[in-house]
């Protein structure tokens, strides 16, 4: 029976599982009954007034109007209500808690990059703990992929140009599909591989068998150095650019006197874009580094900026 | 002719009626016909192959999946496979299906006119239509394309493989013959209509065809606007969908679901159309709420052009605009659950005979409520989270393009046969044929939401093992529908020639169309009728009291 079940259900193993499964199991026994109800009446209907079975067909009196409006106002509420209950879900799962450990993954035609904040990556694999927070930022080298976990019943489109997250805790240890979901070219229904959920204690012992990485970080603050960022953005340099630290997450004066958040996105735009959006107050000097720096770098230079805090680059 | 009516000899007895049909047999006469009735013949003739061209790519597709391995054809093969399934299926069968076949040959009867408004047009419709097939048919046989019928950017314009921009130009082709057809119908309809044909003495199926017709004009532009722009990044490196060009990927989605959106109502509206023709007639009994199902109608196809983002809720648009859209598409299926509660209504205190159109009809109402009903799980924002791009995707409209769209195109053509051709079809292996199909359709497309719900992703040429049982029965299914789809073939080409003679109206439904002779003369009717009644003037009590009198 339990083996039949699995065969029908995907495991629950995320926070967002019994969530999203609550909504489902509600939409099948509503749409069921109506289902049902519908092929009742049109079966009575069907057998009893089938030609010749001598039902009685004087026209009924009643006026039609009040039925008409009953099945229009009636599925109206009940239709306002599951949308709030799937979009209050919807709205948590684009929220990921404080602590949520930070995973950057880029896709590419046909694999998945993930790179762990202590600077660990693995190919087509992620091993997390039970009962950790992991929002995950995600962009492509090529064309739109999905990252898409059934067991956690989330998924986000990875788009090449822009950051995308996606965040759950996992909640149940075992090995579970990772499929990328939207359509990418030839080897799309290999573009798979296997979140590895463990208990605390395991995953411990599983880090310590791997070899000791360079923090993304470090990694970070070394392409700072190498690719000349430091030479503008050291407070000593010859020019003027803005300092880096502190700045995710602050509001940032424009050129054109808005302010914008700076976010992934910013950095990104940025290092990739630099004449997009330009810092109030300098010159648009900044060369652009798109084609130059992959994805990969890009990822550990803005892990290594948001890292900074005020006053640290002194 | 004029010779023998003057000498005022004695007609002879069996004299051939002269019929659209047999007025002039040339090639050329049905090339160059500018007779509504026969260009609906040829479209009829042009969608049944391609029908045939995405069912054998259908075929291949459910063949490759009976096994998680891809061991019938090779990665690439597959993607082109559905691809082809996808375009030829979306474009050149359904979108064209019930409009311009039944809507072309009916349209004009059904108001009391002799010919659509612009004749010449409709016929250079079949012919962009038929150009428009011609490049999607060479974009095929010279290799392939294997975007998906959706053609996602940067993938379709930067890295894909094949003749994208034929099929691109195929579609593009296609589409004015729609925009043709669209404006052709919406001027008919306001202009040609008989004396006393007022807008609520309409029959349904014109009040589906009109509004099929503005989504058709309004929509379709901004298809071939977005697909140029496609081949424009494709072909010269311009930036517009690439970020890597600094164009936006999203910007093609939004272009291409505000079209494709409201293309599923042009798909599904006539297929309503046609389910109220078919229940009230054979229920004997007027439609209930008449001005509820033409009202429902016109607020599908303006509340369908609001809806296109729920297409995108995980591709990265704001969470805000997903909310928007996700509320808007609870709100357009309202007036789709008004029609199913109306026609079930109307079967209340009919007197109901189940002929082959009629089974199709119950078929439509049970196959379009579970794909309605599964649309709201994807109208969800949390749920579509899960299941989008996966089988239950598939599935869902699935049931809404093959259990709902196709099941009304042939119950349609089943229920207006004897008239097109004057024959009637044989009636118990088209209910064989009406049955397999209804049941091999939930055989192949119910498992997909089971699958789909597991995780399956859509497009997937290798799956994991767990879903191989799933796919092997639907595989079983489809071999089911497949035999369901050839019995028709088969029988409806044979009655042509030897089917029993139906007479002007076999059904003894009401609606002019039926006032004529079976075949229709060329110009429909010999004088111009005048309408002094609404479309369903049945009594089920008449007819009991008929049959009874029959029996006695
Ligand atoms: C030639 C000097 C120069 C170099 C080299 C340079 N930048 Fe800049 N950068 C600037 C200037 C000037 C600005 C302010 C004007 C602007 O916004 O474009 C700026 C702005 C920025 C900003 C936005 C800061 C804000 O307050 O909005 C970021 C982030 C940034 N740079 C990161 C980098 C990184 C990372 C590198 C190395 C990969 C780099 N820069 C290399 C000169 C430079
Ligand atoms: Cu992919």
């Amino acid at each position: 029976m339990r083996t039949f079940f699995n065969s029908l259900f995907p495991p629950q193993a995320s926070n967002l599982a019994p969530k999203v499964d609550a909504i489902y199991f509600a939409l099948l026994g509503l749409c069921g009954f109506v289902a049902l109800l519908v092929c009742l009446a049109i079966l009575f209907f069907c057998v009893r007034y089938r030609r010749g079975s001598g039902a009685d067909r004087t026209p009924p009196k009643w006026r039609q109007r009040p039925f008409e409006l009953a099945w229009t106002i009636t599925p109206f509420f009940i239709f306002l209500g599951l949308f709030f209950w799937a979009a209050e879900v919807f709205f948590g799962m684009s929220r990921p808690p404080r602590n949520a450990t930070e995973i950057y993954i880029v896709g590419k035609q046909w694999m998945w990059k993930i790179q762990h904040p202590d600077g660990r990556r693995e190919i087509n694999e992620l091993h997390i703990p039970i009962g950790q927070p992991v929002k995950l930022i995600m962009t492509s080298e090529d064309v739109i992929h999905d990252f898409f976990i059934p067991g956690f019943r989330n998924k986000q489109d990875v788009v090449p140009g822009r950051y995308t997250t996606e965040w759950f805790t996992p909640t149940k240890a075992g090995s579970y599909h990772l499929f990328c979901a939207q359509y990418c070219g030839t080897n799309h229904s290999r573009m798979v591989g296997n979140i590895y959920v463990m208990e605390p204690a395991e995953h411990a012992k599983w880090l310590a068998g791997q070899p000791a990485p360079d923090s993304l970080i470090a990694a970070g603050e070394r392409a700072f150095r190498n690719r000349g960022c430091s030479g503008c953005h050291a407070p000593n340099a010859a020019i003027r650019a803005p300092l880096l630290d502190g700045i995710y997450g602050k509001q940032v004066p424009l050129s054109d006197s808005s302010l914008v958040t700076a976010d992934d996105q910013y950095l990104r735009n940025s290092i990739l874009l630099p004449n997009k959006q330009i810092a109030a107050g300098y010159e648009p000097i900044m060369p652009t580094f798109q084609g130059q720096i992959d994805e990969q770098e890009l990822n550990a230079i803005i892990a290594y900026l948001k890292s900074l805090w005020e006053g640290d680059v002194r | 002719m004029t010779t023998a009516t003057l000498q005022a000899e004695p007609q002879p007895v069996a004299r051939v009626a002269r019929t659209y049909l047999n007025e002039r047999t040339t090639i050329a006469s049905w090339l160059l016909t500018t007779d509504h009735k026969r260009i609906a013949l040829l479209y009829m003739v042009s969608i049944t192959l391609f029908f045939l061209i995405g069912g054998a790519a259908a075929t291949l597709m459910r063949l490759e999946l009976l096994t998680p391995q891809g061991d019938l054809v090779a990665s690439d093969t597959y993607n082109k496979l559905f691809t082809i399934h996808g375009v030829v299926m979306v474009w050149f069968f359904l979108i064209p299906s019930i409009p311009t076949v039944l809507g072309n040959f009916l349209l004009p009867m059904m108001i009391g006119a002799r010919d659509v408004a612009f004749p010449k047009i409709n016929l250079a419709s079949w012919y962009l239509f038929m150009g428009g097939g011609a490049f999607a048919v060479f974009s095929i046989l010279s290799g392939g394309v294997d975007t998906g019928w959706t053609f996602y950017t940067p993938y379709s314009s930067t890295y894909a493989n094949g003749h994208v921009i034929a099929m691109a130009t195929g579609i593009f082709i296609a589409g004015f013959g729609s925009i043709a057809t669209g404006l052709n119908f919406i001027v008919t309809t306001h202009k040609m209509r008989a004396p006393g044909m007022t807008w609520m003495k309409l029959p349904l199926f014109v009040w589906s065809l009109y509004t099929t017709s503005i989504i058709l004009v309004l929509a379709t532009p901004v298809l071939a606007i977005t697909l140029a722009l496609m081949a424009l990044e494709r072909a010269f490196g311009v930036g517009i969908f690439n970020p890597s060009l600094g164009g936006d990927p999203l910007l093609f989605q939004h272009l291409f679901w505000f079209y494709s959106h409201p293309a599923v109502y042009i798909m599904i509206l006539p297929g309503m159309g046609v389910v109220s023709e078919l229940i009230t007639c054979f229920a004997r009994k007027k439609i209930f709420g008449y001005q509820f199902v033409a009202a429902a109608s016109v607020a599908i196809a303006v509340l369908g052009f609001l809806v296109w983002g729920h297409h995108m809720f995980v591709s990265s648009q704001s969470i805000y605009a997903g909310m928007i859209f996700s509320v808007l598409s609870f709100m357009v299926a309202i007036p789709s659950a008004i029609k199913v509660f109306n026609w079930t209504a109307t079967l209340y205190k009919g007197s109901i005979s189940f002929h082959t159109p009629m089974l199709y009809a119950l078929g439509f109402i049970g196959l379009f409520t579970i794909g309605g009903l599964t649309g709201l799980f994807l109208a969800s924002l949390a749920v579509d989270v899960h299941v989008h791009d996966t089988y239950f995707v598939i599935a869902h409209f699935h049931y809404i393009m093959v259990g709902g769209m196709v099941m009304a195109y042939l119950g349609a053509l089943h229920f207006w046969w004897p008239k097109i051709t004057g024959r009637m079809y044989p009636e118990w292996l088209a209910k064989l044929a009406a049955l397999s199909i209804f049941a091999g359709f939930n055989l192949t497309f119910f498992p997909q939401f089971i699958l789909g719900y597991l995780g399956m992703p859509r497009r997937y040429h290798v799956y994991a093992p767990e879903f191989q049982v799933l796919n092997v029965l639907s595989t079983a299914g489809a071999s089911i529908l497949a035999l369901g789809y050839f019995l028709p073939l088969g029988y409806l080409l044979w009655s042509w020639k030897y089917g029993k003679i139906a007479g002007p109206n076999p059904w003894r439904a009401t609606g002019l169309e039926w006032t004529t002779p079976s075949p229709p003369p060329k110009d429909n009717f010999d004088t111009t009728p005048i309408v002094t009644e609404g479309p369903y003037e049945y009594d089920p009590r008449a007819t009991e009291a008929e049959l009874r009198a029959a029996h006695a």
